[in-house]
């Protein structure tokens, strides 16, 4: 070949590796630019059938079966949304509903919507309201199940704030008979101790015991951990304030505290890590995304876990 | 005289696509669903619209892309087949031209059945709401991603027919086709790994093509817009992506003996 | 100027997918065709003839050597404009018409868009397809296709034409057809370079033709000249007395009453004295045509075409 001919051929090649390096490079950045900007996309969130009347017939009058597969698709549905950080849970309830239209006397149904309607995503629907009709719904399909009502005024109590609301949902469940001993302190805990971690903690408690789908214990563990945390936090930094309030300054480390007489030693968080002290006593948590839901010790600049993490499944297996 | 060229072999493979006769049996079944799409429709009461919009529009997708691989893989290796590519080359045409002037044909093809079927389509759409209403513009944007979609599948098609037989170049390119929409699942997945084949997995999601992005159909079934910013940024990853398949297309068959 | 000047070209493939072996299908080949002439290229089935063609249309690249036409190097784009070339056994694009294809392949070539028509129409009457421009070419008989690929090659009006087996799978009048097509070219003034394995052909054209075996050259030359060296041999048939010629010591053919063998020219006047004494008749003494064949058996003999695979 010709130098010339070398020389032909290659700058048609060499254009063409310039232009494939760019476009190649400026494709993956759209492509990431999108993945960024886009609005969260609904993909194939359609309910083909959405009555009741339409599944029936469909069905062939197996509505229980029916029942079966609208329940999987909604705990389905619900997993993968979560696993995304999804902010919109659009099919969750038309799922629900089209479930319960299908089998009424599903109650696990009823009881993962009462949790995961209400709960604020990326946790759940974020849709209080809609949850309360939900339950209110189940209860009147089945008002002999005591487990309703309760969820019904954990609902009340913990996304509506509404402590009397909570209170009067949880005396109707003393009523029905089958309930357990413990629903009897209930309403007397929210009249009396409305608004306290401590009764928050009962509840997530008592749910995480009485569970029986495992999305609603795990959730509920998290709960319980994250309280805990909080309640740490709170522990802490008060310590931390009694120790300015002596010596005039804000601790350094632990080892000042325990020098103190403070504390009797490095205290850890529910994952066996210490806790850190930051500034002007401040305490916070190693790895916030071990923990989502929780409120405090958030290291400033960052973010409790949006969604049940690898580091916090860790803590799941080990409990 | 290099558009011009570009041009003529443009249209000549226009004309072969439409003097084909497996495109006329892919027209005629995408028109048959969409035809039957109102009885789809029925099923589902109160949702005609809904179900009409996405499974019109999804045929509409399936069997462009079909359309696609089918007539694209054959592209190049049936003129080395037939030896049409010699006396092609053997003239003042180069051989990147010949390759622009294959995408561009293609295109066309497609742009003149994707036109067709989404006129019968919109007759569908217009037998069973009895008129359109304003959102249904957004029908239109929908329609236009998916023939972005089209122009990438062909320069994937024609980068591997660029140097691999028809059967293979059909494998690949649907292969290509299904990852391209998944392309965000893939990233999902990414996020669950670390270390190396985090990296790996991560590298790939973002080559292979995205058409997540361009497929707004479930969003156009309920109406919902689809905003300028959308609009540009598809329309621009369409265009590299399509210029990067086709630089690396060229840049194979540059060097390519025919044998 | 020569109208193609080959220096040292070469090509070598990689053959086989896991185990790559290396195959020379061409091998240091230095040529030389003249403006205005018609050069035969000829060798047997595999002999590299195609492999040439191919490199000198760009469509393979040589391994090692140089290449132009007209004083330009063959990667020159403007070589392309005056060339045209028929590959072998082409099928062309049968959803097309003569006409079609014709105005396609001069828009390619950069004839002006007003004459497209007009030239389409007079090639295909020159190569006897007027009749048939606007069927479409999935109709077309091969010796039809080949006409148009004919036509294809010279649309443009290049100065040289380069044909891969123009011959080939034509019936006797078709090859007659084509033969006469060239020798036109020829008299208009263009090169033609055309490759073959039927020797008839070439000697009755070519003013020149070029050797070929397994990749390498054997000889170039005018006709006449190569076969210097086999001339001086006669075939001689006679009926009955088959043995009378035994004595010369050559191989002695017998279909029923008729006896042939080639003899030197010297042993003529011996030979026919020898058919007189024993009785028979002699019916033919010609000077051995197809000596080109000859030249051709002796170059390429060694096992040629027995284990040359096909390019």
């Amino acid at each position: 070949m010709s130098a010339t001919a070398a020389i032909l051929r290659n700058s048609v090649t060499r254009i063409s590796a310039v232009i494939l390096v760019f476009t190649l490079g400026a494709s993956a950045w759209l492509a990431y630019r999108l993945d960024v900007s886009r609005p969260e996309v609904p993909s194939q969130e359609v309910l083909y059938l959405q009555t009741p009347r339409a599944v029936k017939i469909i069905s062939l009058g197996y509505t229980g079966l029916a029942a079966c597969i609208y329940w999987t698709r909604a705990v389905q549905y619900f997993g993968e949304k979560n696993v995304a950080k999804s902010k919109r849970f659009d099919l969750l309830q038309p799922l629900l509903d089209l479930t319960v239209s299908l089998d009424p006397h599903m109650v696990p149904a009823y009881e993962f919507g009462a949790i995961f309607l209400a709960q604020a995503p990326p946790y759940g629907a974020g849709m209080p309201d809609a949850a309360v009709k939900f339950v209110e719904r189940g209860i009147h399909d089945n008002p002999t199940d005591w487990r309703l009502y309760y969820h019904l005024g954990f609902i009340q109590y913990i996304e509506r704030h509404d402590y009397k609301a909570a209170a009067d949902a949880f005396t109707r469940a003393s009523d029905v008979a089958g309930h357990p001993a413990w629903m009897n302190a209930m309403p007397a805990l929210m009249s009396q101790r409305a608004g306290d971690i401590e009764t928050a903690r009962v509840l997530w408690t008592r749910m995480y015991e009485n569970a029986e789908n495992e999305a609603m214990r795990k959730n509920a563990y998290l709960r319980l951990v994250a309280l805990h945390v909080d309640d740490d936090v709170i522990h802490l930094e008060a310590l931390t304030a009694t120790y300015q309030q002596r010596t005039g300054n804000y601790p350094v480390g632990w080892r000042e505290m325990i020098a103190a007489g403070l504390l009797k030693g490095v205290p850890v968080d529910p994952s066996g890590e210490p806790y850190r002290l930051a500034a002007n006593g401040k305490v916070v948590v190693e790895d916030p995304a071990r923990f989502p839901f929780i409120t405090k010790g958030i290291p400033s600049g960052q973010k409790a876990a949006q969604t049940v993490t690898d580091e916090s499944e860790k803590l799941l297996k080990n409990h | 005289m290099t558009t011009s060229r570009i041009g003529h072999i443009a249209y000549n493979t226009f004309r072969e696509a439409v003097r084909d006769r497996v495109l006329y049996n892919l027209i005629f079944f995408a028109l048959l669903l969409l035809a039957s799409t109102p009885l789809f429709g029925k099923i589902s009461i109160g949702l005609e619209r809904i179900v009409l919009v996405n499974l019109g529009l999804t045929a509409v997708t399936i069997f462009g892309m079909l359309i696609s691989i089918f007539i694209g893989i054959g592209l190049v290796s049936k003129e080395i087949d037939k030896k049409t590519l010699y006396t092609v080359l053997s003239r003042p045409v180069r051989r990147w031209e010949f390759i622009l002037g294959k995408y561009f044909g293609l295109g066309l093809t497609l742009l003149v059945n994707t036109f067709f079927m989404a006129v019968g389509f919109l007759a569908a759409l217009l037998y069973i709401a009895h008129g359109f209403q304003r959102s249904d513009v957004q029908l239109l944007g929908a329609l236009y991603f998916i023939m972005l979609q089209f122009m990438v599948i062909i320069a994937i098609t024609l980068l591997f027919s660029s140097f691999s037989s028809p059967m293979l170049s059909a494998l690949f390119a649907f292969g290509y086709f299904v990852i391209g929409n998944f392309a965000e699942e893939l990233r999902g997945a990414a996020n669950l790994l670390d270390g190396v084949s985090r990296a790996i997995v991560l590298g790939i999601s973002y080559l292979v093509p995205n058409f997540t992005a361009m497929n707004v159909i479930s969003q156009v079934a309920h109406s919902e817009g689809i905003t300028g910013a959308l609009l540009l940024q598809n329309s621009l990853y369409a265009i590299f992506y399509s210029a990067a398949a086709l630089s690396a297309a060229i840049l194979i068959f540059e060097n390519r003996d025919l044998k | 100027m020569s109208a193609i000047e080959i220096s040292n070209l070469a090509k070598t493939y990689q053959v086989g997918f896991f185990r790559k072996t290396e195959k020379a299908a061409l091998k240091n080949l230095t040529l030389e065709v003249h403006e205005g002439e018609i050069f035969g290229y000829l060798g047997p089935n595999g002999a590299g003839k195609t492999t040439t063609l191919k490199l000198l249309m760009g469509l393979m690249f040589p391994t090692a050597g140089t290449a132009s036409i007209l004083g330009r190097p063959i990667s020159d784009p403007q070589v392309k404009r005056s060339i045209g070339f028929l590959p072998e056994q082409p099928y062309f694009y049968d959803y097309l018409t003569a006409r079609e294809l014709l105005e396609y392949y001069a828009s390619l070539s950069d004839v002006p868009a007003k004459e497209r028509s007009s030239r389409a129409q007079r090639m295909l009457d020159r190569v006897g397809l007027g009749g048939a421009a606007n069927t479409q070419l999935r109709k077309f008989s091969k010796g039809m296709l080949q006409r148009a690929g004919i036509a294809q090659a010279i649309i443009h009006d290049p100065k040289i034409v380069f044909l891969d087996e123009p011959m080939s799978g034509l019936d006797p009048i078709g090859r007659r057809e084509v033969r006469d097509l060239i020798q036109e070219l020829n008299d208009e003034g263009k090169t033609v370079f055309f490759s073959t394995h039927i020797l008839s052909d070439a000697e009755t054209l070519c003013d020149r033709v070029a050797v070929l075996n397994r990749g390498e050259l054997q000889g170039v030359g005018v006709v006449a000249d190569l076969l210097a060296e086999t001339v001086g041999k006669r075939e001689v048939i006679w009926e009955g007395a088959s043995t009378a010629l035994d004595a010369l010591g050559t191989k002695v053919k017998i279909v029923g009453d008729i006896a042939r063998t080639v003899i030197d020219d010297r042993q003529a006047d011996a030979a026919i004295d020898a058919i007189r004494h024993a009785g028979g008749r002699l019916k033919s003494l010609m000077p051995v045509q197809g000596a080109l064949e000859d030249y051709f058996l002796k170059h390429t003999e060694p096992g040629a075409g027995a284990e040359v695979k096909s390019e």
